[in-house]
């Protein structure tokens, strides 16, 4: 399979994300003596930075299937098994495992 | 404490977070290629971005065939929180040197951050550096190694498998955790409700639009909450 793009536009994709994330990683190293911090307004938008995306990336995948929305999909039943788990476990990695394990099943199953 | 022994205890104190990075690596590393990237571009997306949020979010998007710029500002958009770590950890790394400053700031991801700091804010050791370092180091060799076990083996793994829905579940295994308070409950079920209705929006714009959402959502609701 291959990407909707050039390899060129790839390289570049990823550089700038990187040189980014390398300049936000800098940021606050590069400020010697002064202990700035980051203003109060910034804090609370960056915090919720986090669930939105999160949430933003997660719920159409598990509810999208094929193009139309679709309650009963092996994704949405593996996703909220996940939620689960990730909620009593805070494990990342069983909580990963245990999600494909249910897609699978629910995949022969649905 | 020694430096060396600070150095060992960093690493030594992320061993749980570093099993868990391990295979993310390897599943992105095999998504990296499956989605259509060479092997070196993968390679590159784990060195050069090395964070697997903003992997996982990017190569999920160039799999729905989003257009480059949406591509990269979600990238930068997930990313952002590296600002918040590095205002609040820069502080406690004050003693480095300007060329220390670049290599320990780039090996800051979320679990070398999340120990890190707590380990200085409990007090946890007298060499600060040398314990980020031991944890930013174990991390990165980690991480790479996971990306590379993925690109020499993933042709081992049969496609039908679909492994790329991991990357989905690690989303939500990264979700729960983070949706501690009401806000931030509002923020996620904005965002997600949004970026459903969004869905058809060129361009992958419905991720932008929602994430957007989500966020006025939430410090909204830390207003409205807390007044």
């Amino acid at each position: 399979m291959s990407t909707a793009f050039t390899s060129e536009t790839v390289w570049v994709i990823v550089t700038v994300v990187a040189v980014v994330s390398l300049a936000f990683r800098l940021s606050f190293f590069l400020l010697f003596e002064r202990r700035e911090e980051i203003p109060p307004w910034a804090e609370r938008v960056l915090r919720y930075v986090a669930p939105a995306v999160l949430a933003a990336l997660v719920v159409p995948k598990v509810l999208y299937v094929g193009g139309s929305v679709s309650l009963v999909n092996p994704r949405l039943a593996a996703g909220l098994v996940a939620a689960v788990v990730a909620w009593r476990t805070e494990n990342l990695a069983i909580t990963v495992a245990v999600g494909m394990v249910v897609f699978w099943g629910s995949r022969a199953v649905l | 404490m020694s430096v060396r022994r600070a150095f060992a205890a960093g690493a030594r104190d992320l061993v749980p977070a570093l099993l868990s990075l391990f295979p993310i690596a390897v599943i992105l590393a095999i998504t990296a290629v499956d989605v259509g990237l060479s092997p070196l571009q993968a390679l590159w997306m784990s060195v050069g971005i090395y964070t697997g949020l903003a992997q996982a979010a990017m190569l999920s998007l160039v799999d729905a065939r989003a257009s480059a710029v949406v591509i990269v500002v979600a990238g930068v958009l997930i990313n952002l929180r590296l600002l918040l770590y590095s205002a609040s950890i820069a502080p406690y790394l004050d003693r480095l040197s300007l060329a220390e400053r670049v290599p320990f700031a780039y090996l800051n991801i979320d679990t070398v951050y999340a120990l890190s700091i707590a380990t200085f804010e409990a007090d946890g050791t007298d060499e600060k550096a040398a314990y980020y370092l031991g944890a930013g180091v174990a991390s990165w060799v980690v991480w790479q190694a996971g990306t590379l076990v993925g690109l020499f083996f993933g042709d081992v793994v049969p496609s039908g498998l679909d492994l790329q829905f991991a990357i989905p579940l690690l989303f939500i295994a990264l979700l729960v955790p983070v949706l501690k308070d009401r806000p931030s409950v509002g923020a996620g079920v904005a965002a997600g409700g949004v970026a459903v209705l969004a869905a058809g929006l060129p361009f992958n714009l419905g991720l932008i639009v929602g994430t957007t959402v989500g966020i006025a959502a939430g410090v909204t609701g830390e207003r409205w909450w807390s007044a």
